[in-house]
């Protein structure tokens, strides 16, 4: 499709604009996070501070030994996180990939009903907390969220279109096992699909502030992901009091305006590195 | 990866045995983590109390009484309910409508720009919003909407104007709340739509330019309606969650600020207050039913509709 020069222009000032719009909000972030106190106290967050500080990083590397545990944590949850779900959703993709699997259907219906119905938060609550004991676990910042039907079904239909019938046959005919067949030439061939469903579980993991607001208890900040400290710092302002009476270190004064987006920021770095990977995102799923 | 014909019986009956077993973490994780929950919705017919010293199980079949529908009744007596439902429809219908409009148009006017790179740099930079977490752009936001720090009120201030208590104004919240949910998603859904747009066979476009077609109707009779499939099941899935909300963005963007709830608390907020501030299991299982039980409805009778209107356009 051809378009005039004159109309290409004005579509790309579109898009530079709302780029603009899209970057803005992290530009000012990231430079509040280097804003002085004082600055901030005349002229509020701005893009112009009058005076610049790197005292919120500062802040930050003298309390690692709290903020380093949270940021520990979360790469810890981020990388468990990935390899469980990937386990789970690549082996049930490779089961429902066989068209002729006996029980296909049920196993559909199986991953497609709780994506629309779920038993609710009341219930669920009470089933995590009261039935299986996760509050205030490592458990239930991991397992709640380990799987994705939706995913599940993306892999699947990667699997049926890219593995071509005759490789598998041929492996069968020589006698590989079914499980040997998935981890030899299915998942060596399945790479891309791999690697995009990884990340978005990976930012997933990286994210997550839910499960630790419903089932972490304020006084366990050892299992608080870096997500839930930065809410924790938003909703009340004697957190970091509190974390220095238990770590012990006392700073007389710490810039806890710019400290929170400092922490902001930490958070969005990962991020920026990664989103940028998913430019072809043709996550389909086929009838 | 189907079989193919000379395998005997016995092969695939052995075969169908290892994928069930593969399988099965699987399998136990969905029994786990979605199908018990459903069968713990029967708190919703029950006052449910914990009993000390007891299993979650002992506690709601011994010692729970029976309710019927006194939850249901309780829920529906309740004059906050009505409010909180409105605002749900109303911020869900709004976002449907914005959510298919703007990406499309942004997706097929991206495409018609003919720099790799420029396309490619937009979609990395409209992605990356959809990426970050709510507590995150709770943050951003706060930024700029913050009362004695936040940019918009300095720069108010700077050319005369009072200062906005925006965190305690709840006209001003459906415009945020609206325009923050845009700012996070519509890359994605552009980026989504873009995949679709480029899937299209290039050689449709080439016997039109033949034909002597302009480019608006290419875009009228080949890119848009190839879109319809997908924006239709966008529809569907959007009208089976019409009373689901994101939590994260009713939640942590509006800093559960007690004086905007009028404005901005939704059906999840209002379940989640009832569940964690007054520990009322029944009253929330049975909103938590409602809300899943009208989504589901909706879902199949819209997903019937659209099938009998073009087989292509269903979800399942």
């Amino acid at each position: 499709m051809k378009i005039s020069r004159s109309v290409e222009r004005i579509l790309k000032t579109i898009y530079v604009i709302l780029g603009a719009g899209a970057l803005t909000p992290i530009i000012l972030i990231a430079i509040v996070s280097v804003s002085s106190d004082g600055s901030m106290l005349s002229r509020g967050y701005s893009f112009l501070p009058d005076s610049y500080s790197l005292d919120a990083y500062r802040y930050m590397i003298d309390h690692r030994a709290y903020i380093g545990h949270s940021f520990l944590l979360s790469i810890i949850l981020t990388l468990c996180g990935t390899v469980l779900s990937l386990t789970l959703i690549s082996t049930m993709a490779y089961v429902m990939s066989h068209r002729d699997f006996r029980y296909g259907k049920l196993y559909t219906a199986l991953i497609l009903i709780p994506m629309f119905f779920s038993g609710g938060l009341a219930a669920t609550y009470a089933v995590n907390v009261q039935l299986y004991g996760l509050k205030d676990t490592f458990w239930t910042l991991l397992l709640p969220e380990a799987c994705s039907g939706w995913y599940i079904l993306v892999m699947r239909t990667y699997f049926r279109q890219s593995i071509p019938e005759e490789t598998v046959g041929a492996a069968r005919m020589d006698g590989a096992s079914t499980l040997r067949i998935f981890t030899d030439i299915v998942l060596p061939m399945s790479k891309p699909i791999m690697v995009t469903v990884g990340l978005l579980k990976a930012l997933n993991y990286w994210n997550s502030w839910y499960y630790a607001m419903l089932y972490i208890s304020s006084n366990r900040k050892d299992l608080f992901p870096l997500q839930y400290v930065l809410y924790s710092l938003q909703k009340d302002v004697e957190f970091m009091a509190n974390a220095d009476a238990i770590s012990g270190a006392v700073m007389a004064d710490p810039p806890s305006e710019s400290f929170r987006m400092a922490v902001t920021v930490l958070l969005i770095l990962p991020v920026i590195f990664i989103s940028p990977l998913f430019r072809k995102l043709s996550v389909r799923v086929e009838k | 990866m189907k079989l193919t014909g000379n395998t005997s019986g016995s092969v695939l009956k052995s075969r169908d045995r290892s994928l069930v077993a593969i399988s099965l973490p699987t399998i136990m994780w969905y029994l786990a983590f979605c199908y018990l929950p459903m069968f713990g919705m029967v708190i919703a017919f029950k006052r449910y109390r914990m009993v000390p010293g007891r299993g979650f199980i002992y506690s709601l079949f011994r010692g729970s009484e029976w309710v019927g529908i006194d939850n249901f009744r309780f829920l529906f007596l309740n004059p906050q309910m009505s409010l909180v439902i409105r605002n749900t429809i109303f911020y869900n219908l709004v976002f449907l409508l914005l959510d298919i409009v703007l990406p499309i148009g942004l997706s097929v006017g991206l495409s018609l720009i003919s720099s790799n790179r420029f396309r490619a740099v937009s979609q990395a930079v409209s992605l990356l919003p959809y990426f970050l977490s709510w507590v995150v752009v709770s943050s951003l936001t706060y930024a700029f909407l913050s009362t004695d720090r936040g940019l918009i009120n300095h720069a108010l201030a700077h050319i005369g104007i009072t200062p906005i208590a925006w965190y305690r104004t709840p006209a001003v919240w459906p415009w945020i709340l609206i325009l923050t949910h845009l700012w996070k998603s519509v890359g994605y859904f552009m980026v989504l739509y873009l995949s679709y747009i480029s899937s299209i066979d290039k050689s449709l476009y080439d016997s039109a330019m033949m034909d002597g077609a302009a480019t608006s109707q290419m875009i009228r009779y080949i890119t848009l309606p190839h879109l319809k499939g997908i924006a239709s099941v966008m529809v569907i899935l959007s009208l089976g969650h019409i009373l689901s909300t994101d939590f994260g963005l009713f939640y942590q963007v509006t800093r559960d600020s007690g004086s905007i709830l009028s404005a901005t608390e939704t059906v999840d907020v209002y379940i989640y207050r009832a569940l964690i501030n007054n520990s009322d299991y029944g009253f929330s299982a049975a909103a938590g039913l409602l809300q899943n039980g009208i989504g589901c409805v909706l879902l199949l009778i819209v997903n019937y509709i659209l099938n009998r209107m073009d087989p292509d356009n269903g979800l399942v």
